[in-house]
């Protein structure tokens, strides 16, 4: 389910360089405290007044967890298509348009090769300010890809998801790559090379029910939202306030479903640690498991 | 209760068995006027039901008197056993899982079950799985894939619960896993989408080797209401956002997210349950036995193949 308007109207905050308005001073979303942008930006985007982590622009996210020029892009040349002719209150064909010239990619995903503190990986990162970051086709194509060739290369794969779930503008295909994007993940399985998932604010829907959860390792950013039903649908089917810190990265910690919470200013020497602690077992021969197992 | 576009259906029998009734009472010969009505009947029910609207669709798939999932498990599995529970957090009534025979060979069968009347579907929770549904279904692709059972999964749910103790006890997680363990079959898997094929809760059970969906079964990325509360921001829009979103057999068949199309009989499964269920079982039955005699790798590989595929993108040359 995408949630996209609820999350716009929840956090006004702009994620990408170019969107944000050309103001010096951003305001935090959480504590409200004037923050010099230079700043903030320097920071990974974590207010240091209160901890909040802000939604980070791909490039920042890229260029925080890759060893400096190691990003080597693999996504782009996969276009999007209104493959059922969906209008709302404006056809979906000219959304796109619209979020395509803006973000200047052609969908809500880019993946590439990367090192992380040596380690050879492929990165794929989704992009909130794209439609919400919903997955549809494209963003299930170039994750397929990507998990495909980082078996054929020999590559952990590192996921970095953020998303209002399913896009419903391509109606059941983008159902369906849930199961796609799961298949695919099979090609690091099967020649034991892992898959860290990183889960940041808000990831959704079927996002969270497909390959993001699907991590050898599994870990989110502090007071990331993290569902399958969004709070506000939650809150509509029993009519009852919700817990607090419901669905909160910390909250799914103490309920067993994540490995850690993971500070944004420690997440790439902790993926580093892990990628090399699952690669010392000496299991990355290939095709060290039969197919289907 | 009768759908709205079927009240002209309905008025029209009423009028033929008043005509029968009077005909009885009476003595009389009316063979030839009642023949003629019903001729228009025929021609009345083919003219509505083969311009219903998309919208009309997600009505007859969720029409009361519908065939549900065990119905049609009644029709095609012998010697049925239902199992019990999930082994760690208790049992799902909506989501029930047995073995059975078909055509003689074992299968394992997961069915997604609404309430026939209001006290079932409260006890069936409408068909919306807690976790521990999936957990079980889980637990019973694990034995079909030890004892080489087929896997048959009958798909009719609004979606997964949207609940806290589902959300507490990870539903995207089992939704997820259970997706991987079904691609995982090394037997063969025929799911059928028999009334809502409501999203991720639906393909839990979904990724199958063949998947069947009948006539006037819809299976889509969310519901119609919640896509209209979403981009119209008002959930009465929802006959249109039915339209937008594409989700009828043909729909699907076209986008070529099912393989084939179950046809229902005049009126929809609800005027026949008898004809709608034999027709289902016949589907099934010939779908197993298409899958049957490939390898163990061909299986998997073949469902990872078809799902691989699913999407429509264009690709620039380098």
């Amino acid at each position: 389910m995408a949630l996209e308007r609820w999350f716009r109207r929840q956090r006004p905050t702009r994620g990408d360089d170019d969107a944000t308005p050309a103001g010096l001073w951003v305001k935090c979303s959480a504590c409200h405290a004037q923050l010099y942008r230079k700043d903030l930006v320097a920071h990974l985007y974590v207010c240091k007044e209160c901890g909040h982590h802000e939604r980070m622009p791909v490039a920042a996210r890229i260029a925080m967890l890759a060893d400096e020029g190691s990003f080597e892009p693999w996504s782009g040349a996969v276009r999007p298509v209104d493959a059922l002719g969906f209008v709302d209150v404006e056809p979906y064909a000219e959304r796109l348009a619209a979020v395509q010239h803006k973000a200047g990619r052609p969908d809500a995903i880019v993946t590439g090769a990367a090192r992380i503190e040596g380690e050879r990986v492929a990165l794929a990162v989704m992009d909130f300010q794209f439609l919400g970051g919903s997955m549809g086709s494209v963003v299930g194509e170039e994750i397929a890809r990507a998990a495909e060739r980082a078996g054929e290369e020999e590559r952990a794969l590192v996921m970095v998801a953020a998303s209002g779930g399913a896009r419903m503008q391509e109606g059941a295909l983008s159902l369906m790559q849930m199961a796609k994007t799961t298949v695919a993940l099979e090609h690091l399985a099967s020649r034991r090379l892992p898959y860290v998932s990183v889960l940041t604010d808000p990831t959704t829907g079927g996002v969270t029910a497909s390959f993001a959860t699907l991590g050898d390792v599994i870990f989110a950013e502090p007071d990331a939202l993290i569902c399958f039903a969004g709070p506000r649908v939650i809150q509509q089917t029993i009519k009852q306030d919700l817990p607090a810190g419901f669905q909160r990265a910390e909250f799914l910690l103490r309920k067993g479903m994540i490995d850690d919470v993971v500070p944004r200013g420690e997440l790439k020497r902790r993926l580093a640690t892990v990628i090399g602690l699952l690669r010392a077992g000496g299991a990355a021969a290939p095709g060290a498991l039969p197919a289907g197992a | 209760m009768a759908l709205p576009f079927e009240k002209p259906i309905e008025d029209l029998e009423a009028k033929i068995r008043e005509m029968q009734a009077y005909a009885d009472e009476q003595q009389v010969d009316l063979a030839e006027e009642i023949s003629l009505l019903e001729q228009r009947l025929e021609r009345l029910k083919r003219e509505t039901f083969a311009h219903l609207t998309r919208w009309q669709r997600v009505l007859v798939a969720r029409a009361s008197g519908r065939p549900t999932a065990l119905d049609h498990v009644a029709a095609f599995v012998d010697d049925f056993v239902e199992l019990h529970g999930d082994r760690a957090l208790g049992d799902d009534p909506a989501l029930v899982a047995g073995l059975g025979r078909v055509d003689g060979a074992g299968v394992v069968v997961l069915a997604q079950q609404k309430g026939r009347d209001t006290k079932e579907n409260i006890h069936r929770n409408f068909g919306m799985a807690h976790p521990s549904g999936y957990r079980k279904a889980m637990r019973m692709m694990e034995m079909a894939d030890k004892f080489g059972l087929a896997v048959v999964a009958l798909i009719d749910t609004p979606g997964a619960y949207p609940g806290i103790a589902a959300e507490e006890q990870g539903q995207a997680w089992v939704i997820a896993e259970s997706i991987r363990r079904m691609s995982r079959l090394r037997v063969p898997a025929v799911a059928v989408v028999v009334g809502e094929g409501g999203s991720g809760g639906a393909l839990a059970i979904g990724v199958a080797n063949r998947v069947l969906i009948l006539e006037n079964a819809v299976y889509s990325v969310i519901s119609p209401e919640s896509c209209a509360a979403i981009r119209w921001r008002d959930a009465a829009e929802a006959p249109r956002a039915a339209e937008a979103l594409k989700l009828t057999s043909a729909d699907l068949l076209e986008q070529g997210v099912v393989d084939e199309v179950v046809a229902e009989p005049l009126g929809g499964a609800h005027k026949d349950p008898a004809a709608a269920v034999a027709a289902t079982a016949a589907a099934v039955r010939a779908a197993l036995a298409s899958l049957r005699g490939l390898g163990e790798q061909e299986i998997v590989r073949a469902r990872a193949e078809r799902f691989r595929h699913m999407g429509r993108v264009l690709v620039d040359s380098a």
